[in-house]
């Protein structure tokens, strides 16, 4: 195994997932073997390659800093569950 | 035991651009709640965010006037946390690869100037802002502040007490108010710190173990909390226990910091490249088209405010603060060629009023010339020192001149012999027991009459001349 059961349930918690035992056994398994997977690439040599963080050739898509007319109140809080003067309401922050 | 404190310091300083980091909207402060969002900085599903030119270009301008290494190529990653004022669940921030690398800034510590070393400095959007509502259990989330473009600035732990982590906040917000990348108002939340502390027995070089204090929102306070909390882990140490590595705040009221979070959840951002954004490569020619357009710096300034002027180090420090300030002293400095006297009147008199009005020097009634105006009277003996400090605060409630002022109000200095002895006369007469006690050896006593004098002539006296008459009148 790639990963441990430990690893899916901090992970789990990490993105605020609540999972049935079985499901934790499930994602493992499918977890474990999706990284076997991947590995495969280590048999290549990358010592020369650097690393690639965008699959496209790419670089510098930059806008110019002018300002673009923004959402009504209105429109911005239409999806919000709650909302309250001009807010999204949410559960009170514990801190 | 002898401890000595080892701070490194993070600032988060705004860019004053006139739209966020990845999309359009502005980023204005006080606008109505959630006035200022759009699908991007909302984080609603399908959105591309694309990179602000200018948060860029300020950050190499910052990079460079703190001596950085700029990365010829630098890229976005993902900072995965959950907070309601985080609406995409993660922040656009930088990891591997930030745009500026191993930099210095240098403050004046103990009469001695030291360089307090720069890790990195990023790019990265702002989270929005919650309000904690009283009645009803809840929280409110205003987005407007989501998504505004901020540097990080991470220090080395190079910094050795509260008083050099203020000179070094300091020192950072001139040099960014000097290249005009961000205002770095403290109160407007657009300069926020948060200092790793901790401390070891004086010599050894092992770090503690560092407690962090989470922003704190005014130099007087980061000073404050640094003090507190050398002194609590002092405490925990010399009775045998151990500082526990933990976020906390400051408490401005008490004085106290105290623990932020009761477990150490250690925190787990999953890191990964955003694949949202492409890599942005800054070429030679670009660094160096944004060198050009960096400005004298506060420290050349200071350097060249004591060779050029002759000021002391602490005058040429102060002076230096602002562009605005430097700039007055420069114009006031060419109009009276007195720089001295130009640095002693700005340090005492303007300051003490414009603190008292929170006043900044942009905002001063006396033009610099008026200030040189008034010097030149002093130098040619129409007004002494002391009448010209009630000039001065007339021209500064009133905006006139300070030939104006002292027409008005009469206070031209009297350096005629025959007024001034007339008032000499007078003033022994009135007071025979202490002439004829400083006739008989009292001289302490001349300074009394110096003082009866001035007053008799409602401070206008020439007092070099008063003096001067004064003693040849005493030894009739």
């Amino acid at each position: 195994m790639k990963i441990t059961k430990k690893e899916v349930e901090h992970v789990a918690k990490l993105a605020r997932l609540e999972l049935s035992d079985q499901a934790k056994d499930v994602f493992t398994d499918q977890l474990s073997n999706i990284l076997t997977y991947v590995e495969q690439l280590n048999e290549l040599d990358t010592k020369d390659v650097p690393p690639t963080s965008h699959v496209l050739d790419m670089s510098n898509v930059m806008r110019d800093d002018v300002p673009q007319e923004s959402l009504s109140q209105e429109r911005a809080l239409a999806n919000a569950p709650d909302k309250a003067a001009g807010h999204y309401r949410v559960p009170k922050i514990i801190e | 035991m002898k401890y000595e404190a080892v701070i490194g310091l993070e600032v988060h300083a705004q860019l004053q651009t006139n739209t966020k980091i990845f999309c359009g909207c502005e980023t204005r402060f006080g606008e109505d709640a959630n006035t200022r969002t759009c699908p991007v900085c909302i984080g609603m599903p399908g959105v591309l965010p694309v990179l602000n030119r200018k948060a860029v270009e300020y950050i190499v301008k910052t990079g460079l006037a703190t001596h950085c290494t700029i990365n010829p190529s630098s890229r976005f990653a993902r900072k995965n946390y959950f907070y309601p004022d985080l609406p995409k669940g993660y922040q656009i921030s930088q990891y591997e690869l930030p745009v500026c690398e191993h930099g210095y800034v240098e403050i004046v510590a103990d009469g001695k100037v030291k360089r307090v070393g720069l890790t990195r400095i990023h790019l990265e959007e702002d989270a929005g802002k919650n309000l904690h509502q009283a009645e009803g259990g809840a929280s409110l989330v205003d987005l407007n502040r989501a998504g505004t473009p901020l540097m990080e600035i991470v220090s080395e732990p190079d910094i050795r007490t509260p008083e050099e982590a203020s000179e070094y906040l300091k020192k950072l917000r001139s040099i960014l108010r000097y290249i005009e990348v961000s205002d770095a108002d403290m109160e407007k939340g657009n300069f926020r710190c948060d200092a790793n502390v901790s401390i070891r027995p004086t010599g050894s070089t092992e770090f503690g173990t560092r407690a962090e204090i989470k922003n704190v929102n005014s130099f007087k306070f980061v000073q404050k909390a640094i003090e507190y909390e050398i002194k609590r882990q002092a405490q925990i140490l010399d009775e045998g226990g151990r500082v526990v590595q933990e976020t906390r705040l400051f408490d401005s009221s008490k004085g106290v910091t105290f623990s932020m979070r009761s477990k150490e959840e250690a925190h787990d951002y999953r890191y990964f490249p955003e694949p949202d954004l492409v890599p942005v490569v800054v070429s030679r020619e670009t660094v160096e088209q944004i060198a050009k357009t960096i400005p004298e710096l506060p420290d050349a300034k200071r350097t060249r405010f004591v060779q050029d002027y002759g000021l002391p180090e602490y005058d040429a420090d102060m002076l230096t603060q602002s562009r605005a300030l430097a700039a007055y002293f420069e114009e006031a400095t060419k109009r009276s060629n007195q720089p001295k006297v130009v640095s002693n009147w700005m340090m005492g008199e303007l300051m003490r009023l414009m603190n008292a009005e929170g006043k900044e020097i942009e905002d001063c009634p006396i033009m610099p010339e008026r200030l040189a105006g008034m010097i030149k009277m002093i130098g040619e003996g129409v007004i002494s020192t002391k009448i010209a400090k009630t000039v001065f605060e007339e021209m500064y409630k009133s905006g006139k001149d300070a030939e104006t002022v002292v027409k008005e109000q009469g206070l031209v200095q009297v350096s005629d012999t025959g007024a001034i002895e007339s008032i000499i006369d007078e003033v022994i007469k009135a007071n025979p027991a202490q002439a004829s006690d400083y006739k008989a050896g009292k001289e302490k006593l001349f300074g009394f009459f110096v003082g009866q004098v001035m007053k008799a002539s409602k401070g206008k006296a020439n007092p070099d001349m008063v003096n001067q008459l004064l003693k040849k009148k005493l030894s009739e």
